[in-house]
């Protein structure tokens, strides 16, 4: 439930604005990384939160 | 050059690959072993959420809106996160009540309203025959396109090819009789289609692949790397939109993003992989971030691809949509092009058929068979209802496919059907308030759920439905740039002046909120009636352990021969007499005839056939059969005092409408019992007084003995002393479990349920009696089946079983030589454990008594040890979770006892 | 000559205060630990005075009770029960049945010793 919200959180309020506009990183746009890399993180934390359920 | 014939036939071939597969999962399944058991499998199976839409579309919108392409699957990620509490009820519901689709779901739960499971149906085809439409153009032109390699040539789309050439016609018919094959082989529907499961399981491990190798060739072939196209991509001026990263308006971003969470369980095809054929809840687990991550994976090149189309392709030459198919062709290679189109047909295939076996179960259902009945007066004439049934659905499998077919010749490259997958979704999403509300609120009523639904379905029609048919030309055009008769507040578009929306966003508002108003407002209007609370609670509190069936509400005659013959009617002979016979033996009964036709019986029934015909026609059926009488409301009201709570409400129908019948039926019965109560209260209470009584008396002795003589030896006295503190905590505990008993038996216990393993509760009593069997130098032997025994249970209170079982064996078994084993098998729905030693064992008579209170088997002729209330406590335990004890007659000596336990899912 | 005691009871922490209460009046004491055993003891023995307790294996103590009081044998032999049925039918049926003495569990220890006293004194 919670992992639910933080990725609420992540990926719809105005943290998003952060990553925006043409920054690049190793020539890759910023927002790229930002919402693939969260989008990984909130799997992983899937996985973590149901692997503590299971206990 | 790849030939037509070379295409077709590798499409033939996968095709025919994909037949063996189903087929061969069948046949295992039919054999009892499943093939997809695995949670994976189960997980991969709800990917055929990505249709050919994803497979071609996400390129097609990244390369025009950036990102904008994201929110379909973002959304879905995480409403997954969610899935642990709402989709587990609404699995445990509705494999409780055997239901089939999403139409028998809001159906059941409002009361088995018909009328609303055919507005449900008739929803989900409006809205979704388009989007297969969408699927057959999409394989027909990536066809057309594959054709002209090495050339990439856009199909042209002024002209049409002849009927009887149309590959989409072929693929449609094709797709017809795959579906047919695997989803209507007999009719319980409720039963699971396993190879058509595997097959798309494997489907979604095709398309990702083919996008993945799509996306990989592009970064590491096409170019070196992603800055380096990006590098390359920053030289051409009219590719910076797409690289400037914005997420776009934030309305459309998360309207989108919520549209596609509604959508992933309410699409029919959803809620048919996830619901109705999930093999075990377990695997929701796995699900639950196994799917987002395909999700992830699939989406993760995109944005790379759509770059290299628009770089490889002058503008506006090639569709972005082809990107996939059209980046190998250009650069030469056939064999990841080939690839790529068995990928995108594999997307549109699993989505086709996944979609139509639901659909054609609802119309079969929900639409046409009510209707029947009505026109048949509730018995249909014929003898064996089931093959027609059979037919009828085989029928609208074809019919769906064709108008599929249809909608795709006549809409042609119309806008209706480009965008045909946004309004599908904003469709669907309608039944998501009544959905929710389902399993969450228990106020929602038949009328409310109706308005919703109507409410919901105008405004979509009238702000997405309707503007798409005048944009793409079929019907005049000026009510949507004025309003209708000039009114501007009521634009299609803009309703009330909400002006600059993206449409989808714009019509998700209005569309949900009239239909959420409506809902709760009309829902409001009248108490749930008795139907309908009985289902709230069935829904509501699915996970709650369920102790006795809902069997209230009901008050009628019925002959068991003729709820068979129902039964034969829809199920066939075979099956129908199968189940009534596992019910007879579940029941403890011997014949079928001597089934006692009463509320479980025919609950049974119900269920048995709202499997096969949904469950708004299987209560009429059953109505028809057992002339009903419905229990009135006003009897009831005046003999409670008042119902504040509907759900006090309800138990009371139940427990009062049960005593009535008991009270009538038994009252001679209940006579008789009060008296054999009497005789074993009395002798209860003589055994405990008698238990009770002796240590007291020892307790008594040795304090008088030991205030009164100061003399005595110090050893002795310390001796006395031992013995004192010793009968003090006999007595106590001899105290706490007379107690326990009568808190058990009397129903004053508390329980903490829980789902939990066998095996633990196994391992921790193993672990608390390990001394005793120290002491007494016994060995134990653990022979436990594999995997997890899950039961409901209180946990420590079936430790206090299993402790007590072990305790007795280890006092029992001689000393030096003792042999304990515990046995855990599975056994018919049931966990079996057992518990052997090689003590002296239970003479035969005595197997039934020791289960009495106070009764030990003094079997060799010493003291018994213990208060004798263990095992009546256990037995008050074990059969309070739904199972049995007793001890075994063996063979060999020493004592065997065994309890069952059922199970809580399937091993 | 000291007074033989017969204990009947298969309780061993009643038998063990009780034995103790009757050497420390000086008495014999023997023990037998069910109604079969007991009887056997009786007949071999022939105690002064048998301490009965009624819930038993084999044998209960009414059972032993009526055994003895059938034996003209055994007519000197006084019987004390001392039990944890203490109804008031249990006691009238011990009564009937030919004790000389019934003593509910639990029991004063004066009182058990006192009434042995008495009835053995009673013989003399």
């Amino acid at each position: 439930m919670a992992v639910f919200l933080i990725g609420l959180m992540l990926f719809y309020s105005p943290l998003i604005s952060l990553f925006e506009g043409t920054r690049t990183l190793a020539g890759v746009p910023l927002l790229h990384f930002y919402l693939f890399g969260a989008w990984a993180l909130v799997i992983v934390a899937a996985v973590w939160s149901v692997g503590r359920e299971k206990e | 050059m790849i030939g037509a014939p070379l295409i077709v036939g590798v499409s033939f071939a996968y095709l025919g690959l994909l037949f063996a597969l189903a087929y061969w999962a069948d046949r295992r399944a039919d054999q009892g072993r499943s093939v997809i058991g695995h949670p994976t499998i189960y997980a991969l199976s709800l990917a055929v959420y990505c249709t050919a839409w994803t497979f071609y579309g996400s390129v097609g919108r990244a390369a025009a809106s950036g990102f904008g392409f994201l929110p379909i699957y973002l959304g879905p990620t995480l409403v997954a996160l969610l899935w642990g509490s709402v989709l587990l009820k609404m699995v445990r519901v509705s494999k409780a009540q055997r239901i089939t689709s999403i139409a028998d779901f809001i159906a059941s739960r409002y009361g088995k309203s018909h009328l609303l499971g055919g507005l449900v149906t008739l929803i989900a085809v409006i809205g979704v025959v388009p989007y297969i439409a969408l699927q057959l153009k999409a394989i027909s032109r990536s066809f057309t396109i594959l054709l002209g390699y090495p050339e990439v040539v856009m199909p042209d789309p002024a002209g049409e090819p002849p009927l009887w050439g149309d590959t989409a016609l072929v693929v449609a018919l094709l797709l017809a009789a795959f579906t047919i094959l695997f989803g209507t082989r007999h009719l319980d529907a409720s039963e699971r289609h396993e190879g058509m499961v595997a097959a798309i399981a494997f489907e979604s491990l095709v398309k990702l692949a083919a996008f993945l190798a799509v996306g990989l060739f592009v970064i590491l072939y096409v170019y070196d790397g992603f800055s380096d196209e990006l590098a390359r991509a920053r030289e051409v001026p009219d590719l910076q939109p797409l690289l400037s990263t914005s997420v776009g308006s934030y309305g459309d971003w998360f309207g989108i993003s919520f549209l596609a969470a509604l959508a992933v369980l309410m699409l029919p095809r959803q809620f048919q992989v996830a619901v109705v054929e999930i093999a075990d809840e377990r695997h929701l687990e796995r699900a639950l971030w196994l799917f987002p991550l395909y999700l992830l994976l699939i989406n993760l090149f995109v944005v790379p691809i759509a770059i290299a189309g628009k770089l490889t392709f002058p503008a506006g030459a090639v569709d972005a949509d082809s990107f996939v198919l059209t980046i190998p062709m250009a650069y030469e290679e056939p064999g990841l092009a080939l690839f790529v189109f068995i990928g995108g047909l594999s997307a549109a295939t699993g989505m086709v058929i996944v979609e139509t076996i639901a659909l054609s179960t609802m119309v079969s259902n929900d639409l046409l068979l009510p209707s029947l009945l009505a026109r048949w007066r509730g018995l249909p004439p014929e003898a064996d209802i089931s093959r027609l049934l059979l037919l009828i659905r085989r029928g609208a499998i074809v019919a769906i496919l064709l108008l599929g077919y249809l909608y795709y010749r006549l809409a042609g490259e119309a806008y209706a059907l480009v965008s045909i997958g946004l309004i599908s979704f904003a469709a669907v999403a309608q039944f998501a308030p009544a959905m929710i509300a389902a399993v969450y609120w228990r106020g929602g009523t038949r009328e409310g759920a109706l308005a919703g639904l109507a409410a919901g379905f105008s405004v979509w029609v009238y702000t997405l439905l309707l503007p798409s048919f005048a944009k793409s030309g079929w019907l005049p055009g000026d009510f949507l740039e004025h309003g209708p008769f000039g009114i501007a507040l009521l634009k299609p578009q803009a309703l009330l002046g909400v002006e600059g929306w993206n449409e989808t966003t714009h019509c998700l508002l209005w569309s949900l909120s009239a239909n959420v108003v409506a809902f709760v407002l009309v829902s409001a209007l009248r108490e749930p009636n008795a139907e309908e609370t009985a289902q709230a609670s069935a829904f509501v509190d699915a996970l709650k352990p369920q102790r006795s069936a809902h069997l209230a509400l009901w008050r009628g005659r019925a002959e068991i021969d003729e709820l068979i013959a129902l039964a034969e009617r829809f199920l066939g002979p075979a099956r129908a007499r199968a189940a009534f016979v596992e019910l007879a033996r579940s029941r403890g009964v011997e014949d079928l005839e001597r089934l006692p036709p009463d509320a479980e019986t025919v609950q049974f029934a119900e269920t048995l056939l709202s499997g096969a015909i949904g469950g708004a026609s299987a209560r009429v059926m059953v109505a028809s059969v057992t002339e009903e009488e419905a229990l009135g409301l006003d009897e009831v009201l005046d003999i409670l005092d008042e119902a504040s709570q509907i759900r006090d409400y309800s138990r009371e129908l139940e427990r009062k409408s049960r005593e009535l019948e008991e009270a009538t039926a038994e009252l001679k019965a209940a006579n008789l019992r009060l008296q054999e109560l009497d005789r074993m209260k009395d002798d209860f209470m003589s055994s405990v007084t008698h238990e009770l009584r002796t240590p007291l008396a020892s307790i008594r002795a040795f304090s008088e003995i030991l205030r009164d003589d100061p003399e005595i030896e110090l050893g002795e006295r310390k001796r006395f002393l031992g013995i004192l503190v010793s009968e003090t905590e006999r007595l106590s505990r001899l105290v706490n479990q007379v107690l326990d008993l009568a808190k058990l038996e009397s129903g004053h216990a508390e329980w903490q349920m829980e789902e939990l393993d066998l095996k633990s509760v196994i391992e921790q009593s193993v672990t608390s009696t390990s001394q005793l069997f120290h002491d007494k130098g016994a060995a134990v032997f653990q022979a436990l089946a594999e995997g997890e025994a899950r039961v409901l249970a209180d946990r420590d209170r079936l430790v206090q079983v299993m402790v007590n079982l072990l305790a007795n064996a280890a006092k029992y078994v001689p000393a030096g030589e003792g042999r304990v084993e515990i046995r855990l098998e599975s056994g018919a729905g049931v966990w079996r454990v057992t518990v052997a030693d090689n003590g002296p064992g239970i003479p035969a008579d005595d197997l039934p008594i020791v289960f009495e209170k106070f009764r030990q088997s003094a079997g060799n002729g010493e003291k018994p040890i213990g208060t004798g209330l263990g095992l009546p406590i256990s037995r008050e335990i074990i059969e309070h979770f739904g199972g049995r004890i007793w001890a075994e007659d063996r063979p060999e000596k020493g004592a065997t006892l065994c309890f069952e336990l059922p199970w809580s899912a399937r091993p | 000559m000291s007074k033989r005691i017969l204990i009947v009871d298969d309780e061993p922490h009643i038998v063990i205060p009780v034995e103790f209460l009757m050497r420390r009046e000086g008495y014999e004491v023997a023990i037998a630990r069910d109604g079969e055993a007991g009887l056997e003891a009786i007949r071999a023995q022939s105690p002064d005075l048998v301490i009965l307790d009624v819930m038993m294996p084999k044998l209960n103590g009414f059972q032993v009770l009526e055994a003895v009081r059938a034996d003209p044998a055994l007519s000197s032999v006084r019987v004390l029960m001392l039990t944890a049925k203490g109804r008031e039918a249990e006691m009238k049926k011990g009564v009937e049945l030919g004790a000389d003495a019934y003593i509910p569990k639990p029991f004063s220890t004066h009182e058990l010793v006192a009434t042995v006293r008495s009835l053995l004194e009673a013989e003399d």
